[in-house]
C-alpha cells in the first residue's frame, strides 16, 4: 500500500484511473483447470503435499460448498461462474526468504507496488502472495529468537501441524458460508501467526497480497494465535490488475486472542474493479483479551466482509474501525459482527463510507448479547456520506439481546457534501476539488487515526486519488 | 502598505430565483476605510456578502464588483479569495475531522503563493490566538468543531488575521459575543486594519462594537441598496430613533 507519489504517477499515466491496475508476465509452475471438482482439490492437496487429514477436510468442504446455495441477501452474487475460475495458479517452486530468490518479475511487481520499501522501514516481518502462492516471507531474527512464528500457511501447516489440529477451521467452520466452504477446499496461502505467551511486537507484521492472473481465484487462508499476555498488529494490501472478466477473491481469517492478548488487525485493499470480494473473518476473544479490526475497503465490484468477534471471556473487548468507499458500479457491503458471550465485554463498532458517481455503500451489522452475559456495553456508529444524488447508502443494523442489565446505543448518520462546507473552505482560497478532499479526508479521519502513520498517508492520498474528478 | 486598493459595487443586482433581494446596489470601499451596513432583518445586508463572495445560492443579474478595477464577480469563491476578499460568516460551519491549522496553513499559502514552514505557521497562529483570548485546544481542533457561538466568532478573526485580506466582509461579528469576547475581537480587527490597510466592510445590528471599532461611513440599507450614507454620528441616531425615520413605511 506504501507507493510513493512518484511511482503513484508513474502507474498512473500507464494504467488510467485505478492505481495497482498493471500485470506481470510471469510463468507459472502450476496452473490448475477450471472445473472445481474432487480432482482439483486433490490435485491442489497433492502440490502441497499435505498429510491426508487436510486432504479430507477439503473434500469434505468442497461437498459442503456443492450444497449450499447462494446467500439470498447482501450484493448480487449471480453472475459467478464458478467453473470459469482458476482455483490454483503457482508462480513459483517455494516461498523464498530473500528477495533477490524471488521470480524478477514478481519482485519488479512488489517493488511498483513500494512494498519492498516499506519492509525495510517499519516492518517486524513481510509476507508477499502472488496469486495462489506466498512467493516471500520474512521476519526479523529478534522475533524468530522469541519463538515468533510469521509464515506462510501452507508451509505453518508442513511445519507446526500441532495449531492446525487444534484451530484450524474451528473459529470459521466450513459450512459456515458458502465462500467459507469454497475457501476451505482449495485454500491457498495466507499467512500464519503464532506469538507465543508474553511477547509483544512492537513493529507491525504485514502481509501483502497480489491476483495476477484474468480469470482466478484466491483463497489465501489466515490463522493467528495471540497466546496469553502477548500483542500483534497485523497488516494486509490488496491489490490487483484490471482485466475485462471477474475474479474472485474469497479468504478465510481465523483469529485467537488469549487471556489479556490484543490482535490488531488492519486490511487496506483497492482492488481492481472487476473482483468479486467475499471473506469471512472471524476472532476468538478470551478473558481480558482484546481484538481489533480496523478494516478499509476501496475497489472490488462487489464486497461483503463483516470482520466478526465473539467475546468468549469475561472482560474481553472488541472494536470495529471500517472505512468503505463505492464508487461506480460498485457495491461495498460491509459491516461487523459482535456476540457477547461473557460477562462485562464490551465493544465499540465505528463504520464510515463514502458512496459516490453511482456506488452502493450499505452497512449490515449484527450485536448478540447472549443469555447470561451481564454488564455488556456496546456502541456503534455508522456515518455514510453520499457525494452526488445518483449514489446510495443504507444501513441493516440487528440486535439480538437475551439478557437484562445491557447497554448497547446504535446510531446512524447520512449526510451529502454540502454546498455550504464547501463554500466555507472556498471563501478561505481553496479550490472546489481540493476544498472536497478535505470534507471526504475529515469524514474518514476517525478510521484513518486508527492506522499506523504510514499508511494513515498513504490512504489519505488514496482518498485524494478517488476524489479526483468526483466533485465539479 | 502604501498600495491603495478599491473595491468599487456598481448598480448590483441579486437574489434566489423566486426573488430579488439586491436591488441596484452600489458602494465603494478604499483600502484603510472602515465601512458599516445597518439595516432591518431581511433588508439583503447577508445576501449582499454572500453575493460578494460567490455563494451558490445566489445569482446576479446585473452589475459589477470591481476589485482594483478587475470585475471578480464572476470569479469562484476561491479565487476571489485569492484576490483579496475574505468574509467572516455570520453562523460559522463546522467541518469535523478537518483541523483549523492544516486547513488554514493551505489556505494561507494558496492566497499568498508562498510556502510558510509549520513552525512559523504556528508561531503567527499563537501570537494572534493569545490576542484574541484563545486558547491552545481551542485553534488545535477540527475547524469550529464543538465551539460556542462566540469562540466561532473568535476563530473567523483568526482567520483573517492570518489571510490578510485587502478587503474584509464582517457578517455581524459582534453577535453572540460576551463583553470581553467582544473587547477581544474588536481590538484585533482594529490591530489588522493598522497594520494592512485593509478596507472593512462591516454588518451589524448593534451600536456596540461602534463602541471599539470607529467607522469612516455608516450606510443605512432597505429593500436591497443603500438609502442613505453617513458619518459615525448616524449610527448615533439610529440607536436613538430607530429605523422609521429613515424608511418610508410602504
Amino acid at each position: 500500500m506504501t507507493v510513493s507519489r512518484h511511482t503513484k504517477r508513474l502507474i498512473n499515466t500507464t494504467f488510467g484511473d485505478y492505481k495497482f491496475g498493471f500485470k506481470s508476465a510471469v510463468n507459472n509452475y502450476f496452473v490448475s483447470h477450471k472445473h472445481l471438482d474432487d480432482t482439483l482439490v486433490k490435485e491442489i492437496s497433492d502440490q502441497k503435499k499435505e498429510p491426508s487429514w487436510m486432504t479430507d477436510f477439503r473434500l469434505k468442504s468442497l461437498d459442503i460448498f456443492n450444497r449450499k446455495s447462494l446467500p439470498a441477501w447482501g450484493g448480487n452474487l449471480s453472475r459467478i461462474n464458478f467453473n470459469t475460475l482458476h482455483y490454483y495458479i503457482k508462480p513459483q517452486d517455494s516461498t523464498k526468504t530473500v528477495w533477490n530468490k524471488v521470480d524478477p518479475n514478481i519482485k519488479e511487481a512488489f517493488d511498483t507496488l513500494g512494498i519492498r520499501e516499506a519492509e525495510k522501514e517499519f516492518l517486524g516481518g513481510l509476507g508477499a502472495q502472488f496469486d495462489s502462492e506466498v512467493v516471500y516471507k520474512s521476519v526479523q531474527d529478534a522475533l524468530k529468537e522469541k519463538g515468533v512464528i510469521f509464515d506462510s500457511t501452507d508451509n505453518a501447516l508442513r511445519e507446526h501441524p500441532e495449531f492446525f489440529k487444534e484451530y484450524f477451521g474451528k473459529i470459521v467452520p466450513a459450512n459456515d458460508n458458502k465462500f467459507a466452504a469454497l475457501n476451505s477446499a482449495v485454500w491457498s496461502g495466507g499467512t500464519f501467526i503464532y506469538v507465543p505467551k508474553g511477547v509483544h511486537i512492537d513493529l507491525p507484521l504485514q502481509s501483502y497480497f497480489r491476483m495476477n492472473t484474468e480469470n482466478m481465484g484466491q483463497f489465501e487462508r489466515t490463522l493467528i494465535i495471540a497466546d496469553e499476555g502477548s500483542s500483534v498488529h497485523y497488516i494486509e494490501g490488496c491489490t490487483a490488475p484490471i482485466y475485462s472478466s471477474n475474479s474472485l477473491h474469497a479468504a478465510v481469517v481465523e483469529i485467537v486472542a488469549k487471556k489479556n492478548a490484543k490482535v490488531k488487525y488492519t486490511t487496506l485493499q483497492d482492488w481492481a474493479h472487476n473482483i468479486y470480494n467475499l471473506v469471512t473473518k472471524r476472532a476468538f476473544v478470551y478473558e481480558n483479551g482484546e481484538m481489533i479490526w480496523v478494516d478499509c475497503n476501496m475497489g472490488s465490484q462487489l464486497t461483503m466482509k463483516y470482520p466478526a468477534i465473539y467475546l468468549l471471556g469475561e472482560g474481553a473487548k472488541g472494536e470495529v474501525h471500517s472505512l468503505a468507499v463505492a464508487s461506480k458500479n460498485q457495491h461495498q457491503d460491509a459491516g461487523a459482527k459482535i456476540i457477547h458471550g461473557a460477562p462485562n465485554t464490551s465493544s465499540l463498532v465505528s463504520s464510515k463510507s463514502i458512496s459516490k458517481e453511482g456506488g452502493r455503500s450499505s452497512y449490515r451489522g449484527l450485536v448478540k448479547v447472549n443469555k447470561g452475559a451481564k454488564n455488556i456495553k456496546s456502541k456503534i456508529s455508522c456515518d455514510a456520506l453520499i457525494l452526488d444524488d445518483i449514489s446510495r447508502s443504507d444501513t441493516y443494523p440487528l440486535m439480538k439481546i437475551d439478557e437484562e442489565n445491557v447497554l448497547v446505543a446504535h446510531e446512524a448518520k447520512v449526510s451529502k457534501i454540502g454546498e455550504e462546507e464547501l463554500f466555507y473552505l472556498m471563501s478561505r482560497g481553496i479550490s472546489e476539488q481540493e476544498a472536497s478532499s478535505m470534507i471526504v479526508n475529515g469524514f474518514a479521519e476517525p478510521i484513518i487515526k486508527h492506522l499506523p502513520m504510514e499508511y494513515a498517508i498513504e490512504l489519505n492520498r488514496l482518498l485524494e486519488l478517488e476524489m479526483t474528478g468526483a466533485v465539479g | 502598505m502604501t498600495t491603495k486598493n478599491t473595491l468599487e459595487i456598481k448598480n448590483l443586482y441579486a437574489g434566489i430565483p423566486a426573488k430579488k433581494i439586491i436591488k441596484n446596489f452600489s458602494l465603494k470601499v478604499n483600502s484603510g476605510e472602515i465601512h458599516v451596513i445597518m439595516g432591518r432583518n431581511g433588508c439583503g445586508k447577508s445576501t449582499l456578502l454572500n453575493v460578494l463572495m460567490g455563494h451558490p445560492k445566489y445569482k446576479t443579474e446585473k452589475g459589477s464588483v470591481l476589485l482594483n478595477k478587475k470585475n471578480i464577480l464572476k470569479l469562484s469563491t476561491n479565487e476571489k479569495a485569492c484576490e483579496g476578499l475574505f468574509m467572516s460568516f455570520q453562523h460559522p460551519i463546522e467541518i469535523p475531522g478537518v483541523p483549523l491549522t492544516t486547513f488554514l496553513r493551505t489556505a494561507k499559502n494558496t492566497i499568498t503563493k508562498k510556502h510558510s514552514s509549520p513552525s512559523d505557521f504556528l508561531k503567527e497562529i499563537k501570537s494572534y490566538a493569545k490576542l484574541l483570548k484563545m486558547t491552545d485546544a481551542e485553534i488545535e481542533r477540527s475547524i469550529n468543531h464543538g465551539l460556542s457561538g462566540g469562540e466561532k466568532k473568535k476563530s473567523e478573526i483568526l482567520q483573517m488575521a492570518i489571510l490578510k485580506p485587502k478587503f474584509a466582509l464582517l457578517d455581524e461579528i459582534d453577535s453572540g459575543l460576551d463583553i470581553d469576547a467582544l473587547k477581544a475581537v474588536a481590538s484585533t480587527i482594529k490591530e489588522i486594519f493598522k497594520k494592512t490597510k485593509m478596507g472593512l466592510l462591516i454588518i451589524t445590528h448593534y451600536q456596540r462594537i461602534l463602541n471599539y471599532i470607529t467607522p469612516d461611513f455608516v450606510h443605512i440599507m432597505d429593500d436591497g441598496k443603500i438609502i442613505k450614507s453617513g458619518k459615525e454620528t448616524l449610527a448615533h441616531e439610529l440607536e436613538k430613533h430607530g429605523y422609521d425615520k429613515y424608511i418610508s413605511k410602504k
